[in-house]
């Protein structure tokens, strides 16, 4: 198989699906020749030309609602959001229209679209664009909230997103667009709602999503060499939540650490903790679960300090063991 | 070639002088920054305003010092004409204590509340309500200052841009909103994102003043604002100012510039403000050939400096992280 970064997977998924689909286009800030902000769509304009990847003016608001104008209609539209920061703009489109209309019509309608928008820190671009929203949006009834962490998942979990007939936030990580997998040419979709046991372990279960997947694998491989076998836990979509295969592997191992790049206060970890804490598993817990997420302070500029404020590959070696050593 | 500026009568020598070293220090900092990137000396994202120097200073001259400004993403013009240290801004992108944000912020932050700059901004938009908001406070404090705001032509299509006009308008605030309209939101151009040829024309929506000024010309810049801060001052409201502009630059960093066309770069390079002003001075005899060498060479010096002086200031520490977040 060939392996193709994140970054071009996710190119992949949205071209594929265009040819197979002429109700799916594309809209947003520079997606035309300068190919978006990251290259993500870099080269489609030649392909499917300026009427389906459609360079917006800067107007979060306007082409958020358009887009939710058009799904409504009869189109397939994907959004890209420059920065996933840049929410706060098209918030009232995604929360108020998007993730509403079908509810208040009682059934009517559908609004099928996908926005896309790469989060999270590591790049220098300080607090107002590095942020991780994602709770957010994932506590709103009505959303869909996507997050891969591999480019193989990236390209299934698009082409699922975008024939999903309800609105899908899908965020890309920054720094998982360099990342490389094995991914097969043909189209292929990775439902919503199922996680991937991305490593098997049997003593303490890490549930980590979009770049924590990686810090998560690495700390395992670190952990092994001592001695402990730690699974490692990718739920890919938040909404919805593959509870099922956390529980089942928080049952196996009896420890839980849950880590996310997000700030910890308020978070998505602090849903999945009590997910399991309500559920059978809890009587197969041998220590209280751990959370680990990024401090409660904007994201730093100075590079040292950027890192200082998000979990690294350390302070998952040292929540695991800290949980090994709880009883 | 360079095109020929006409000196108004009334300005002091020393005016004029101070007009090209500031020209001159805006020119040289952004240099240095476009080198330090290059070489991976600074990190993160930064914007360069590379030929865009008269419509910071010239917008800036016509302030009294008790005025205030926000600014954008493409500040550090801004930021040096309203009277920032380069040490301390240098020092920022540096990522140092010393720096105007304490290395926290960087290129996209830089503010210096206390002298009336309240911030450069990473959200295209995001300066109109707070200008506006901090002409309220003028006008209730009755406390006579006036606000420029600085803003892009491809940030004159948020949402924000026309509601705060609107609110500006109604209530009569004594703020100017200043458009360097260098033809490209990043690479979208401003013919095709917006329907009028003139950013100024949309004034008329919101019953204001809307002038266009040539903003390679400091004098044509600073006559135009002059007379809006001055509108403004007396208690007349708002005015839109366009200076009509070009950035030679990429948007950031990793632009390949593929939205234009070489023989365009070329046309506006050849309007160089800096060029413009001193050839003007000398033509007019009120400077000699040496000492335009002398202010260019101190302005030089000046970075110079603030670069050792950023390479001797020290790191933030861990400890530095969680401070200031809150008052
Ligand atoms: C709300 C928001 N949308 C998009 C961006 C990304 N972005 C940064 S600068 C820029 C272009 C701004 O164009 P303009 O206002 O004309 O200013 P210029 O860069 O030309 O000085 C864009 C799209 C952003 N920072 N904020």
């Amino acid at each position: 198989m060939r392996e193709l970064t994140y970054l071009e997977a996710v190119r992949e998924a949205m071209s594929q699906e265009m040819r197979r689909n002429e109700d799916v286009f594309i809209l947003g800030e520079d997606i035309g020749v300068y190919g978006g902000a990251f290259g993500v769509t870099r080269g489609m304009i030649e392909e499917f030309g300026p009427e389906r990847i459609r360079n917006t003016p800067i107007s979060e608001a306007a082409i958020s609602g358009t887009a939710v104008g058009a799904a409504l209609t009869g189109m397939r539209p994907i959004l890209e959001l420059q920065f996933s920061d840049f929410m706060t703009i098209a918030m009232d489109n995604m929360v108020n229209q998007a993730a509403k209309i079908r509810y208040m019509y009682g059934g009517k309608g559908k609004v099928p679209m996908v926005l896309r928008t790469p989060a999270g820190s590591g790049t220098g671009a300080a607090a107002q664009h590095s942020q991780s929203l994602e709770a957010w949006m994932a506590h709103v009834p009505g959303l869909k909230v996507v997050q891969p962490s591999t480019a193989y998942d990236a390209k299934g979990l698009l082409k699922a997103a975008i024939d999903e007939d309800n609105p899908v936030i899908f965020y890309e990580h920054k720094l998982c667009y360099k990342t490389t997998s094995d991914v097969p040419e043909e189209l292929y979709s990775i439902p919503l709602g199922k996680a991937d046991v991305k490593r098997e372990g049997s003593d303490v279960t890490i549930v980590a999503t979009a770049i924590m997947v990686h810090k998560a694998l690495e700390a395992a491989a670190k952990l092994e060499e001592q001695g402990i076998s730690v699974e490692v836990i990718d739920p890919r979509t938040l909404v919805p939540l593959d509870t099922e295969t956390i529980i089942e592997s928080v049952k196996k191992t009896g420890r839980l650490v849950v880590v996310h790049e997000a700030v910890k206060r308020g978070g998505f970890g602090g849903e999945i903790a009590s997910t399991i804490a309500e559920s059978e598993a809890f009587d197969y817990l041998d220590a209280p679960i751990m959370r680990l997420g990024g401090k409660a302070v904007p994201i730093p500029y100075n590079p040292e300090l950027e890192k200082s404020a998000i979990p690294g590959v350390d302070d998952i070696v040292a929540a695991v063991k800290e949980t090994l050593n709880r009883h | 070639m360079t095109q020929l500026i006409n000196i108004p009568a009334q300005l002091k020598k020393t005016d004029l002088t101070h007009l090209l070293k500031q020209m001159w220090q805006i020119r040289f900092f952004e240099e240095k920054v476009d080198e330090f990137f290059a070489k991976g000396m600074i990190h993160g994202t930064t914007h360069l305003a590379v030929g865009q120097e008269a419509s910071a200073v010239g917008s800036i001259a016509v302030l009294q010092e008790r005025d205030k400004i926000t600014s954008t993403h493409r500040g550090h013009g801004h930021c040096i004409a309203k009277g920032a240290e380069v040490n301390r801004m240098m020092a920022e992108l540096f990522g140092r204590t010393t720096g105007y944000c304490k290395g926290k912020g960087g290129s996209m932050h830089i503010a210096d509340v206390d002298k009336g700059n309240l911030g450069a901004n990473g959200i295209v938009g995001g300066g109109f309500a707070i200008a506006t908001g901090a002409a309220l406070t003028s006008q209730m404090k009755n406390e006579g200052y006036v606000v420029l705001c600085f803003f892009g032509d491809g940030a004159s299509n948020e949402g924000s841009f026309h509601e705060a006009l609107n609110l500006a308008s109604i209530w009569k605030l004594p703020v100017v909103f200043v458009c360097e309209n260098n033809q490209y939101g990043m690479s979208g151009p401003a013919k095709e994102m917006m329907n009028v040829e003139d950013v100024a024309k949309r004034a008329v929506a919101y019953g204001v003043p809307g002038k266009v000024v040539d903003g390679n010309d400091v004098f044509d810049v600073m006559n135009g604002v002059g007379e809006a801060v001055e509108r403004a001052r007396n208690g007349e409201g708002p005015s839109i100012i366009e200076a009509k502009t070009y950035r030679w630059k990429g948007h950031s960093k990793s632009d390949a510039k593929k939205y234009r066309t070489r023989e365009e770069e070329q046309e506006w390079r050849a309007k160089d403000p800096i060029a413009r002003l001193r050839d003007a001075l000398i033509g007019e005899g009120l400077l000699t050939e040496e000492s335009a060498a002398e202010i260019k060479a101190a302005a030089k010096k000046e970075i110079e400096d603030s670069v050792e002086f950023s390479k001797a200031s020290p790191m933030p520490t861990i400890e530095d992280l969680m401070e200031d977040i809150y008052a």
